[in-house]
Formats: C-alpha cells, sequence, structure tokens
C-alpha cells in the first residue's frame, strides 16, 4: 500500500468543539467536544459524534440544519475539514477551536446542507467532474454498481477503509500524469492531459514574518476559489514542477509571456465591460495583461494536505500522492500582491 | 472554435469570450425593450461571465409563444382572494411580480456554458424552489419531478458566495453536439462560435420559461 496515500488517508485535524452561546440552555455551560476529524472527511459527518454530546444542553423542539463557525465565518461543509484548516488558520492552531450551531442555519449564505446525503452527493459530482476532466466523460463513475458506489462512499465516510476505496477507485481508471512518473527519479513518459485541481486563493498586500501575523480571513469575499484543471503537456510534463502548475492556473498574477497575440491586447477596464466591436474581438483572458506585473506578485504560502512542499518538485508527484478521494488536489495559496487601488 | 470541441459541443474559455460578445450584441440589438445582457468581469480573475438582471420571466410566454414585455398582462402568483376572479385566465397584481437574474458562467471541468439563476419578488425577497417552480414552463415540472435527473440544485455561485439555483451542465456538451451537427450551415459557414449561446440559450432558457426570439437565430 502506498505510503503516502496511507499519510493522506489518515491525517487528522484535531477539533475542540462548542457549542454557541445563544443555544446553551444548561449550566454549567458544556464542555467542548473533543473530536479527531479526518482530512479527507467533511463536517457534517462528525454530527452523529458530536450531537449525542450536547444533546442535554440543547433547547427543547426540533433543530434546525447543523452548521459551523470559525470565529464568526460560516464554514462552507462541502470542502474538505482539511482544506478548510489549512486555508483559514494560516498558523495552525491545535486544537481547532470551532462553534457548533444546530439553529439559525445562515440560509442566505450556505448551500443546504441536509447531513449526510447532501455531502455524499456533493461528494460523488466532484468525482463525476473530476472523472470528466481526466477522461473526458463521467461513463466509469456513473456505470458504478451499487455495491461499488455504497462500498466507495462507506470508505470515505469518516476515512474507514484504504483497501477498499484503493480497490474500488481503480476501476474508475482516472489515473492523471502522476501515474506514469515512476518514483525515485524515473524515465516515464508523462502523458498529455488535465489534472482536477480546486484553488483557495488568498491575497495580502503587507508582507509579514511570521504566520501569526497573518491577517485573519474573516469573510468568504477575501479568498478567490479557482475551480480549474491544469493542463500538463507531454513534453514538458517530466519537468512541470508544482511551482509551474500553480502559475499555470493563475494567468492573471503570472501571464503566460510566451503565448502569442492572435489579436491586439487592449487596455482592461476591471468593471463591467461594454461590447467592444461587431467582429466580437477577443477581450479576454489569455490576451489581456496581467493587472499586476509579475515580479511584483509573490507566491508566500502553498499548502496541500497540510504540508508546504517545495515548489520545485514535479507536479506529477503532487498529484499522485496527495490528491483527495474524488481525485481532486486541493491547494491552498497565499499570494502578495502590491497594493490595489 | 476548434473542429474537435465543435465535433463534442464543448468550446473553449476563449471562444466563450468571443461567444459572449456576439451573443450580448446580438441580444441588445434584436431585445433592445428587454434588460440588456452585460459582461461582468469577477473580482481577482480574468474570467467573466454573462448577467442579465431584473427580467421579469412567467409561463405564460408560453401561451403567447413569445417574448412579451413587462407590463399588464403577465401572470402572477394569486394569493390575495379579492383578486380571485373565474371568468379571467390571467391576473395582474404588480405586488407578486417575480424576477429572475441570470449568469451565464463558464466551466472550466466540462468546457460549456452553465446557466445560474436566482428570483425574487417586487420587495427583493428571494423566492423558495417551490415557487419557483410554480413559474417553470409545465413540461420543465414533469422533467423535475422525474427523479433519475435532478437538474435544478442549488449550489454555491462561482464567485458570490451566495446559493444561487444551478442547471447541471452534464449532457450540454451531447445535445449541443447535436444541434451544430443538425445545421448544415452553421456548421460550413463557420459562425458557430458566434451562435453557439444562442442555440444553448435557446434550449437551456426554456426550462426556466426564457424564449429566445428568433430573430436572434438569424443574425450571422
Amino acid at each position: 500500500m502506498e505510503e503516502a496515500q496511507k499519510y493522506v488517508w489518515e491525517g487528522a485535524i484535531p477539533l475542540q468543539i462548542h457549542l454557541h452561546e445563544s443555544e446553551v440552555t444548561t449550566l454549567p455551560t458544556p464542555p467542548p467536544a473533543l473530536i479527531l476529524a479526518p482530512r479527507i472527511g467533511y463536517l457534517p459527518l462528525l454530527v452523529p459524534q458530536i450531537k449525542p454530546h450536547f444533546s442535554n444542553a440543547l433547547p427543547p423542539g426540533s433543530p434546525d440544519t447543523v452548521w459551523f463557525d470559525y470565529n464568526g465565518l460560516p464554514l462552507k461543509w462541502y470542502i474538505p475539514t482539511g482544506v478548510l484548516f489549512d486555508l483559514l488558520c494560516a498558523e495552525p492552531e491545535r486544537p481547532w477551536n470551532l462553534t457548533v450551531h444546530f439553529r439559525g442555519y445562515p440560509s442566505n449564505i450556505l448551500v443546504p446542507c441536509e447531513g449526510e446525503d447532501s455531502v455524499k452527493w456533493s461528494f460523488i459530482n466532484s468525482l463525476k467532474e473530476a472523472a470528466y476532466i481526466i477522461n473526458g466523460n463521467c461513463k466509469n463513475v456513473m456505470n458504478m454498481s451499487q455495491p461499488d458506489q455504497v462500498e466507495l462512499w462507506r470508505s470515505v465516510l469518516n476515512a474507514g477503509n484504504l483497501e477498499a476505496y484503493v480497490r474500488i477507485s481503480s476501476k474508475l481508471k482516472l489515473g492523471t500524469v502522476g501515474d506514469e512518473y515512476a518514483d525515485g527519479g524515473g524515465q516515464g513518459q508523462v502523458k498529455t492531459g488535465r489534472v482536477p485541481v480546486r484553488l483557495y486563493v488568498w491575497s495580502v498586500s503587507e508582507d509579514f514574518d511570521d504566520l501569526e501575523d497573518a491577517p485573519q480571513i474573516d469573510s468568504w469575499d477575501k479568498i478567490s476559489y479557482i475551480n480549474r484543471p491544469v493542463e500538463i503537456h507531454g513534453e514538458e510534463g517530466n519537468y512541470f514542477t508544482l511551482q509551474d502548475a500553480v502559475k499555470s492556473i493563475l494567468p492573471e498574477y503570472f501571464p503566460n509571456k510566451s503565448s502569442t497575440n492572435e489579436e491586439s491586447s487592449r487596455d482592461e477596464d476591471e468593471n463591467e465591460q461594454t461590447v467592444p466591436s461587431e467582429e466580437g474581438e477577443k477581450y479576454l483572458s489569455e490576451n489581456v495583461e496581467s493587472c499586476y506585473p509579475s515580479d511584483n506578485v509573490e507566491i508566500k504560502l502553498v499548502r496541500i494536505q497540510g504540508i508546504e512542499p517545495k515548489m520545485e518538485i514535479p507536479f506529477s508527484w503532487v498529484v499522485k500522492k496527495l490528491t483527495n478521494p474524488e481525485h481532486y488536489l486541493h491547494i491552498c495559496v497565499c499570494l502578495k500582491v502590491p497594493q490595489v487601488l | 472554435m476548434g473542429t474537435k470541441e465543435e465535433a463534442q459541443g464543448t468550446l473553449s474559455s476563449t471562444d466563450f469570450g468571443v461567444a459572449a460578445s456576439a451573443f450580448i450584441l446580438n441580444w441588445n440589438t434584436v431585445c433592445s425593450s428587454f434588460p440588456p445582457w452585460t459582461w461582468v468581469l469577477s473580482h481577482h480573475q480574468v474570467e467573466g461571465y454573462l448577467s442579465l438582471e431584473n427580467m421579469l420571466l412567467s409561463s405564460t410566454q408560453e401561451e403567447h409563444g413569445e417574448l412579451s414585455c413587462p407590463g399588464p398582462g403577465i401572470h402572477s402568483h394569486q394569493e390575495d382572494p379579492i383578486d380571485v376572479d373565474d371568468a379571467t385566465l390571467v391576473h395582474t397584481n404588480p405586488c407578486k411580480v417575480h424576477y429572475y437574474d441570470l449568469h451565464i458562467i463558464y466551466c472550466n471541468s466540462y468546457r460549456v456554458p452553465v446557466l445560474y439563476f436566482r428570483a425574487y419578488d417586487s420587495d427583493g425577497e428571494p423566492l423558495e424552489f417551490d415557487e419557483i417552480e410554480k413559474d417553470l414552463p409545465a413540461y420543465s415540472k414533469k422533467a423535475l419531478s422525474d427523479s433519475k435527473w435532478t437538474f435544478i440544485t442549488q449550489e454555491e455561485h462561482p464567485y458570490l458566495n451566495r446559493p444561487w439555483y444551478k442547471l447541471h451542465p452534464c449532457g450540454t456538451s451531447e445535445w449541443m453536439k447535436l444541434l451544430f451537427h443538425a445545421d448544415d450551415a452553421l456548421a460550413k459557414t463557420g459562425v458557430a462560435i458566434e451562435l453557439y449561446l444562442v442555440a444553448w440559450l435557446s434550449v437551456v432558457g426554456h426550462v426556466v420559461g426564457l424564449r429566445i426570439p428568433f430573430e436572434m437565430m438569424k443574425q450571422l
């Protein structure tokens, strides 16, 4: 069994979960629940462990849907727990202090969640999307037998059975560039293809030396969520580093200088666009000048599965070792950018 | 749009921009009495999307067979018993009119556009799905009740950090492929990109009761 896969599968975050003060009806206040949360899992899946701990303290009447917050920020339940932690705790906090709510679901901010079924649906959808990115179709996922589907989900649920997961997942034939790359500096041919990646980017305009001094993320608007596959072209595959990959999906910060401009680039107005001309001239992405000269933008931090890999590491290694069970690579990035006017 | 993509019914991010530009021009010319589609650049990203806001949509458009301007005659929800009148089919009650915001956002994974929408009443209060369902044309309601294919879901808007309703993209490339192969003229003249969104929205828009006037297909 792959050592790295086991490491990822077994990674966990110690949580200290407090009941929101507005929902406490007993004295003394119930002590927080201490839970070890799998990195590859999701917060709503922990509710069966958490709820009994607080059931005595809850007010009577049937509860609303459960939700969590960190320092007042409602947590998006469909993001894996490990990713939330890597993103929101610049300086890792152990245990991680979260607040649980059984009432007052913020449905204007959070997408509805009906417990395990919602999480499973979201997981399977991400798996389908990853399959489409890798193979150009979702057939293998859609055609999974019922018993396989059940076992796949059960193996993921609270990071249970890795063996079962590997067995079923390999039937889906979702190998990407990583699989062609032999360990220990092999000469394997890396194939051309697309790799499913989800990037969570937060930008700072001032430097900081210690992560403790990094500004707190108090709103999801401060994070750019980028769900964009990384494209790897065969010949460059062996030399394509993690840094290359991150830069390739942030063209607005790191413009690809080698791309030829077939049409003129224009000075862009960052706000609402009016239609430029009858010819339907391209005025999008690849031909747009970066808003920041690339030497002023610095990648300050890249975190994947709680580790900060060296940027020169071959990307195919990262893909092979650090993806989540739905075959997505989740990368948290902190960028230092010049002050935006 | 490369022939490979054309054959698959998908399009690249750059081509989406081209298609969007052509679409905006087309719509704003043909449907000048309606709210305009605009191109919005998302914060910190080069990617943009198409936005149509405050559009009045109703299922009576099916009965009229064409887009009608907002005004008297728009069907709206009847909840006030005083207005109930057995003799007429369509009532106007300006307080119960429903507005829609539509966003067409490019999906990098599936390489097709995706429709996101939200609805609210004249007070700006967001509508629940069961109220939106009443607005939908009859065939959409039927498709929705078929549990094999739940195609309208509530998901997070890719840029706005709020829940919006979304029309599921899987299968889009399949029927777009059919659309383009069915029309020889489209395939030969190579104006496929410019018309991609008109064709796409003429199918997808039906789900929410948005009719694309035929004149838009003739704009080449």
